[in-house]
Protein backbone atom coordinates (compact mmCIF):
# COMPACT_ATOMS: atom_id res chain seq x y z
CA UNK A 1 0.00 0.00 0.00
CA UNK A 2 2.51 2.52 1.17
CA UNK A 3 4.13 4.86 -1.30
CA UNK A 4 7.65 3.81 -2.22
CA UNK A 5 10.21 5.94 -0.42
CA UNK A 6 12.26 6.07 -3.63
CA UNK A 7 9.28 7.63 -5.42
CA UNK A 8 8.84 10.25 -2.71
CA UNK A 9 12.54 11.08 -2.66
CA UNK A 10 12.67 11.40 -6.42
CA UNK A 11 9.68 13.74 -6.58
CA UNK A 12 10.91 15.96 -3.77
CA UNK A 13 14.50 16.11 -5.02
CA UNK A 14 13.27 16.96 -8.48
CA UNK A 15 11.10 19.79 -7.16
CA UNK A 16 13.45 21.31 -4.61
CA UNK A 17 16.96 20.31 -5.67
CA UNK A 18 19.60 21.37 -3.18
CA UNK A 19 17.08 22.69 -0.66
CA UNK A 20 16.32 19.17 0.49
CA UNK A 21 18.96 16.76 1.77
CA UNK A 22 19.79 13.95 4.14
CA UNK A 23 17.14 11.45 3.01
CA UNK A 24 16.96 8.46 5.33
CA UNK A 25 14.57 6.11 7.04
CA UNK A 26 14.47 6.54 10.80
CA UNK A 27 12.36 4.30 13.02
CA UNK A 28 10.54 3.12 9.93
CA UNK A 29 9.60 6.66 8.90
CA UNK A 30 11.02 8.26 5.81
CA UNK A 31 12.74 11.49 6.83
CA UNK A 32 14.62 14.34 5.26
CA UNK A 33 15.89 17.80 5.98
CA UNK A 34 14.67 20.92 4.23
CA UNK A 35 16.08 24.44 4.29
CA UNK A 36 14.10 26.87 6.43
CA UNK A 37 13.49 29.19 3.45
CA UNK A 38 11.80 26.44 1.48
CA UNK A 39 10.05 24.54 4.25
CA UNK A 40 6.69 26.17 3.59
CA UNK A 41 6.86 25.21 -0.08
CA UNK A 42 7.94 21.68 0.79
CA UNK A 43 4.96 21.22 3.13
CA UNK A 44 2.66 22.72 0.54
CA UNK A 45 4.04 20.41 -2.15
CA UNK A 46 3.72 17.32 0.04
CA UNK A 47 0.14 18.22 0.82
CA UNK A 48 -1.05 19.19 -2.64
CA UNK A 49 0.82 16.79 -4.92
CA UNK A 50 -1.72 14.27 -6.23
CA UNK A 51 0.56 11.26 -5.78
CA UNK A 52 2.06 12.17 -2.43
CA UNK A 53 -1.09 13.57 -0.80
CA UNK A 54 0.27 14.00 2.73
CA UNK A 55 -2.94 15.69 3.78
CA UNK A 56 -2.63 15.36 7.56
CA UNK A 57 -0.21 17.18 9.85
CA UNK A 58 0.29 14.78 12.74
CA UNK A 59 2.73 16.84 14.72
CA UNK A 60 4.85 19.94 14.69
CA UNK A 61 7.40 20.62 17.36
CA UNK A 62 10.67 22.31 18.19
CA UNK A 63 14.03 20.97 19.33
CA UNK A 64 16.96 22.81 20.84
CA UNK A 65 20.49 21.58 20.07
CA UNK A 66 22.73 23.72 22.28
CA UNK A 67 25.91 21.99 21.03
CA UNK A 68 25.31 22.61 17.34
CA UNK A 69 26.73 25.54 15.40
CA UNK A 70 24.84 28.81 15.21
CA UNK A 71 22.87 27.91 12.12
CA UNK A 72 21.69 24.61 13.54
CA UNK A 73 20.71 25.66 17.08
CA UNK A 74 17.02 25.01 16.65
CA UNK A 75 15.04 22.54 14.63
CA UNK A 76 11.37 22.37 13.76
CA UNK A 77 10.03 18.92 12.96
CA UNK A 78 6.94 18.23 10.90
CA UNK A 79 5.27 14.83 10.89
CA UNK A 80 2.84 14.28 8.04
CA UNK A 81 0.58 11.37 7.23
CA UNK A 82 -1.12 10.14 4.11
CA UNK A 83 -4.18 8.29 5.40
CA UNK A 84 -5.11 6.83 2.03
CA UNK A 85 -1.80 5.05 1.52
CA UNK A 86 -1.00 4.95 5.23
CA UNK A 87 2.40 6.51 4.70
CA UNK A 88 4.14 8.80 7.14
CA UNK A 89 6.91 11.29 6.57
CA UNK A 90 9.08 13.45 8.79
CA UNK A 91 10.64 16.74 7.74
CA UNK A 92 13.19 18.58 9.80
CA UNK A 93 14.39 22.12 9.30
CA UNK A 94 17.21 23.83 11.16
CA UNK A 95 17.12 27.44 12.32
CA UNK A 96 19.62 30.04 13.38
CA UNK A 97 20.13 30.38 17.13
CA UNK A 98 20.07 34.18 17.22
CA UNK A 99 17.10 34.61 14.97
CA UNK A 100 14.96 31.47 14.85
CA UNK A 101 12.17 32.20 12.40
CA UNK A 102 10.37 30.56 9.54
CA UNK A 103 7.09 30.82 7.69
CA UNK A 104 3.96 29.58 9.39
CA UNK A 105 2.25 26.41 8.20
CA UNK A 106 -1.07 27.51 9.70
CA UNK A 107 -2.32 28.71 6.32
CA UNK A 108 -1.89 25.13 5.03
CA UNK A 109 -3.04 23.23 8.10
CA UNK A 110 -5.31 24.85 10.69
CA UNK A 111 -3.99 22.34 13.21
CA UNK A 112 -0.59 24.00 12.93
CA UNK A 113 -1.98 27.08 14.68
CA UNK A 114 -1.82 25.73 18.23
CA UNK A 115 1.25 23.58 17.62
CA UNK A 116 3.18 26.60 16.40
CA UNK A 117 2.01 28.60 19.38
CA UNK A 118 3.29 25.83 21.62
CA UNK A 119 6.63 25.78 19.81
CA UNK A 120 6.86 29.54 20.20
CA UNK A 121 5.89 29.27 23.85
CA UNK A 122 8.63 26.80 24.71
CA UNK A 123 11.42 27.62 22.24
CA UNK A 124 10.77 31.19 21.16
CA UNK A 125 10.69 30.21 17.50
CA UNK A 126 9.03 32.93 15.48
CA UNK A 127 6.49 31.73 12.91
CA UNK A 128 6.13 34.53 10.40
CA UNK A 129 2.54 35.10 9.32
CA UNK A 130 0.99 33.23 12.22
CA UNK A 131 -2.42 34.79 13.04
CA UNK A 132 -1.97 34.83 16.82
CA UNK A 133 1.55 34.02 17.94
CA UNK A 134 1.31 34.21 21.72
CA UNK A 135 1.89 31.83 24.61
CA UNK A 136 -0.54 28.96 24.84
CA UNK A 137 0.41 26.70 27.78
CA UNK A 138 2.56 28.87 30.02
CA UNK A 139 1.38 31.96 31.79
CA UNK A 140 1.47 35.14 29.72
CA UNK A 141 3.82 36.92 32.14
CA UNK A 142 6.60 34.42 31.58
CA UNK A 143 9.65 35.92 29.91
CA UNK A 144 11.80 32.84 29.30
CA UNK A 145 11.40 30.05 26.78
CA UNK A 146 11.62 27.18 29.24
CA UNK A 147 12.55 24.31 26.91
CA UNK A 148 15.68 26.12 25.79
CA UNK A 149 18.54 24.44 27.58
CA UNK A 150 19.94 27.65 29.06
CA UNK A 151 16.87 28.06 31.25
CA UNK A 152 16.66 25.97 34.43
CA UNK A 153 13.82 23.51 34.80
CA UNK A 154 13.46 24.14 38.52
CA UNK A 155 11.42 26.94 39.97
CA UNK A 156 13.52 29.49 41.80
CA UNK A 157 10.72 30.18 44.27
CA UNK A 158 11.03 26.77 45.88
CA UNK A 159 11.77 27.09 49.57
CA UNK A 160 11.26 23.64 51.10
CA UNK A 161 14.10 21.84 49.32
CA UNK A 162 17.73 21.72 50.34
CA UNK A 163 19.67 22.22 47.14
CA UNK A 164 22.41 19.81 48.17
CA UNK A 165 20.05 16.85 48.33
CA UNK A 166 17.88 17.48 45.33
CA UNK A 167 20.37 18.00 42.52
CA UNK A 168 19.70 21.69 42.31
CA UNK A 169 22.67 23.82 41.44
CA UNK A 170 23.53 27.27 42.68
CA UNK A 171 22.95 28.63 39.20
CA UNK A 172 19.42 27.30 39.18
CA UNK A 173 18.48 28.84 42.48
CA UNK A 174 19.92 32.22 41.51
CA UNK A 175 18.03 32.32 38.28
CA UNK A 176 14.62 33.88 38.60
CA UNK A 177 11.86 33.52 36.12
CA UNK B 1 -35.89 7.49 73.73
CA UNK B 2 -32.49 6.16 72.80
CA UNK B 3 -30.91 7.50 69.66
CA UNK B 4 -27.62 6.91 67.90
CA UNK B 5 -27.55 10.48 66.69
CA UNK B 6 -24.79 12.41 68.39
CA UNK B 7 -25.33 16.05 69.12
CA UNK B 8 -22.55 18.58 69.39
CA UNK B 9 -22.00 19.30 73.08
CA UNK B 10 -23.01 22.80 74.14
CA UNK B 11 -20.29 25.31 74.95
CA UNK B 12 -19.36 26.18 78.49
CA UNK B 13 -21.96 28.30 80.15
CA UNK B 14 -24.38 28.80 82.95
CA UNK B 15 -27.69 27.09 82.68
CA UNK B 16 -30.73 27.37 84.86
CA UNK B 17 -34.43 26.89 84.56
CA UNK B 18 -35.42 28.15 81.12
CA UNK B 19 -32.16 29.88 80.28
CA UNK B 20 -28.62 29.18 79.16
CA UNK B 21 -25.97 31.87 79.23
CA UNK B 22 -22.69 31.62 77.33
CA UNK B 23 -20.33 33.67 75.21
CA UNK B 24 -21.39 34.82 71.76
CA UNK B 25 -17.98 33.79 70.47
CA UNK B 26 -18.57 30.19 71.53
CA UNK B 27 -22.02 29.97 70.00
CA UNK B 28 -20.95 31.49 66.70
CA UNK B 29 -17.85 29.29 66.66
CA UNK B 30 -19.96 26.22 67.35
CA UNK B 31 -22.37 27.06 64.55
CA UNK B 32 -19.67 27.89 62.05
CA UNK B 33 -17.49 24.90 62.86
CA UNK B 34 -20.31 22.45 62.36
CA UNK B 35 -21.62 23.81 59.10
CA UNK B 36 -18.52 24.38 57.00
CA UNK B 37 -19.56 24.35 53.37
CA UNK B 38 -16.65 23.14 51.31
CA UNK B 39 -15.74 24.50 47.90
CA UNK B 40 -13.66 21.82 46.21
CA UNK B 41 -10.98 23.20 43.92
CA UNK B 42 -9.78 19.84 42.65
CA UNK B 43 -7.24 19.65 39.87
CA UNK B 44 -5.78 16.17 40.14
CA UNK B 45 -5.44 12.96 42.16
CA UNK B 46 -6.06 14.59 45.56
CA UNK B 47 -9.45 15.48 44.12
CA UNK B 48 -10.15 11.78 43.65
CA UNK B 49 -9.35 11.22 47.32
CA UNK B 50 -11.72 14.06 48.14
CA UNK B 51 -14.47 12.29 46.20
CA UNK B 52 -13.89 9.25 48.41
CA UNK B 53 -13.97 11.55 51.43
CA UNK B 54 -17.34 12.94 50.42
CA UNK B 55 -18.80 9.53 49.57
CA UNK B 56 -20.66 7.29 51.99
CA UNK B 57 -17.69 5.33 53.33
CA UNK B 58 -15.87 8.29 54.88
CA UNK B 59 -18.85 10.66 54.70
CA UNK B 60 -17.64 14.19 55.33
CA UNK B 61 -21.31 15.07 55.90
CA UNK B 62 -20.88 13.78 59.46
CA UNK B 63 -18.88 16.95 60.13
CA UNK B 64 -21.53 19.31 58.81
CA UNK B 65 -20.07 19.51 55.33
CA UNK B 66 -22.86 17.75 53.51
CA UNK B 67 -23.50 20.60 51.17
CA UNK B 68 -20.64 20.97 48.72
CA UNK B 69 -20.86 24.47 47.38
CA UNK B 70 -19.77 24.90 43.80
CA UNK B 71 -20.26 28.62 44.07
CA UNK B 72 -17.52 30.47 45.95
CA UNK B 73 -20.05 32.97 47.28
CA UNK B 74 -21.84 30.42 49.45
CA UNK B 75 -18.75 28.52 50.57
CA UNK B 76 -16.84 28.78 53.84
CA UNK B 77 -13.97 26.42 53.26
CA UNK B 78 -11.90 26.42 50.09
CA UNK B 79 -10.27 23.03 49.64
CA UNK B 80 -7.45 23.20 47.13
CA UNK B 81 -6.57 19.71 46.00
CA UNK B 82 -3.92 19.10 43.41
CA UNK B 83 -1.20 20.77 41.41
CA UNK B 84 -1.78 24.45 40.75
CA UNK B 85 0.11 25.66 37.73
CA UNK B 86 1.25 29.26 37.54
CA UNK B 87 -1.30 29.84 34.84
CA UNK B 88 -4.00 28.61 37.21
CA UNK B 89 -2.83 30.81 40.12
CA UNK B 90 -4.79 33.97 39.15
CA UNK B 91 -7.96 31.87 38.81
CA UNK B 92 -7.44 30.40 42.28
CA UNK B 93 -6.99 33.92 43.61
CA UNK B 94 -10.16 35.02 41.91
CA UNK B 95 -12.09 32.15 43.48
CA UNK B 96 -10.70 33.10 46.88
CA UNK B 97 -11.62 36.74 46.35
CA UNK B 98 -15.17 35.77 45.45
CA UNK B 99 -15.67 33.96 48.76
CA UNK B 100 -17.31 36.03 51.45
CA UNK B 101 -15.90 36.36 54.94
CA UNK B 102 -15.42 34.38 57.05
CA UNK B 103 -13.50 32.07 54.75
CA UNK B 104 -10.95 29.36 55.38
CA UNK B 105 -8.55 27.49 53.15
CA UNK B 106 -7.35 23.90 53.39
CA UNK B 107 -4.41 22.97 51.21
CA UNK B 108 -4.68 19.25 50.48
CA UNK B 109 -1.71 17.25 49.27
CA UNK B 110 1.95 17.89 48.62
CA UNK B 111 1.41 19.81 45.37
CA UNK B 112 -0.98 22.35 46.83
CA UNK B 113 1.19 22.72 49.95
CA UNK B 114 4.61 23.08 48.35
CA UNK B 115 4.53 22.17 44.67
CA UNK B 116 5.22 18.54 45.53
CA UNK B 117 7.31 16.65 43.03
CA UNK B 118 6.74 19.39 40.47
CA UNK B 119 9.76 21.53 41.17
CA UNK B 120 9.44 23.15 37.79
CA UNK B 121 9.00 26.44 36.02
CA UNK B 122 5.31 25.98 35.29
CA UNK B 123 4.04 24.97 38.72
CA UNK B 124 3.17 27.21 41.63
CA UNK B 125 5.37 26.19 44.56
CA UNK B 126 2.56 26.02 47.08
CA UNK B 127 -0.74 27.89 47.06
CA UNK B 128 0.38 29.95 50.04
CA UNK B 129 2.35 31.96 47.50
CA UNK B 130 -0.94 33.47 46.34
CA UNK B 131 -3.57 32.99 49.07
CA UNK B 132 -3.43 32.54 52.86
CA UNK B 133 -3.82 28.93 54.02
CA UNK B 134 -5.27 27.77 57.35
CA UNK B 135 -4.61 24.03 57.32
CA UNK B 136 -2.08 22.00 55.35
CA UNK B 137 -2.80 18.32 54.73
CA UNK B 138 0.35 16.42 53.71
CA UNK B 139 0.38 13.33 51.54
CA UNK B 140 0.71 12.36 47.93
CA UNK B 141 -2.20 11.95 47.79
CA UNK B 142 -3.43 12.00 51.40
CA UNK B 143 -5.85 9.28 52.43
CA UNK B 144 -9.44 10.32 53.11
CA UNK B 145 -8.76 9.92 56.83
CA UNK B 146 -6.08 12.60 56.54
CA UNK B 147 -8.43 14.94 54.69
CA UNK B 148 -11.08 14.37 57.37
CA UNK B 149 -8.42 15.08 59.99
CA UNK B 150 -7.56 18.31 58.16
CA UNK B 151 -11.21 19.33 58.24
CA UNK B 152 -11.38 18.51 61.96
CA UNK B 153 -8.28 20.62 62.57
CA UNK B 154 -9.97 23.45 60.74
CA UNK B 155 -13.13 22.96 62.79
CA UNK B 156 -10.99 23.41 65.87
CA UNK B 157 -9.63 26.67 64.46
CA UNK B 158 -13.09 27.89 63.53
CA UNK B 159 -14.56 26.95 66.90
CA UNK B 160 -11.97 29.04 68.72
CA UNK B 161 -11.84 31.96 66.34
CA UNK B 162 -12.95 35.30 67.71
CA UNK B 163 -15.90 36.86 65.92
CA UNK B 164 -13.83 40.02 65.73
CA UNK B 165 -10.81 38.39 64.10
CA UNK B 166 -11.83 39.28 60.54
CA UNK B 167 -11.94 42.96 61.47
CA UNK B 168 -8.63 42.96 63.28
CA UNK B 169 -5.63 44.89 61.95
CA UNK B 170 -3.58 41.67 61.99
CA UNK B 171 -6.01 39.99 59.62
CA UNK B 172 -6.08 43.00 57.34
CA UNK B 173 -2.32 43.02 57.37
CA UNK B 174 -2.32 39.34 56.41
CA UNK B 175 -4.59 40.00 53.44
CA UNK B 176 -2.56 43.03 52.48
CA UNK B 177 0.56 40.90 52.41
CA UNK B 178 -1.14 38.86 49.68
CA UNK B 179 -2.40 42.01 47.92
CA UNK B 180 -5.97 40.90 48.51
Amino acid sequence: MAIETATIQEKIAQEFGSNVLDFQTQQGIFSFEASSEKIHDVIHFLKEDADLNFHFLTDLCGIHYPDNDDNHQFAVVYHMHNWVENTRIKIKTYLNGANPELKTASNLFLSANWMERETFDFYGINFIGHPQLKRILNMDEMVSFPMRKEFPMEDSGRTDKDDRFFGRTAMNSQHSI
Amino acid sequence: MSTRTKLVPPPEGVSGEGFFATKLNDVVGLARANSLWPLPFATSCCGIEFMATMASHYDLARFGSERVSFSPRQADMLMVMGTISKKMAPILRQVYEQMSEPRWVISVGACACSGGIFDTYSVLQGIDKVIPVDVYVPGCPPRPEQIVDGVMQLQELVRNESVRRRNSPEYKELLASYNL
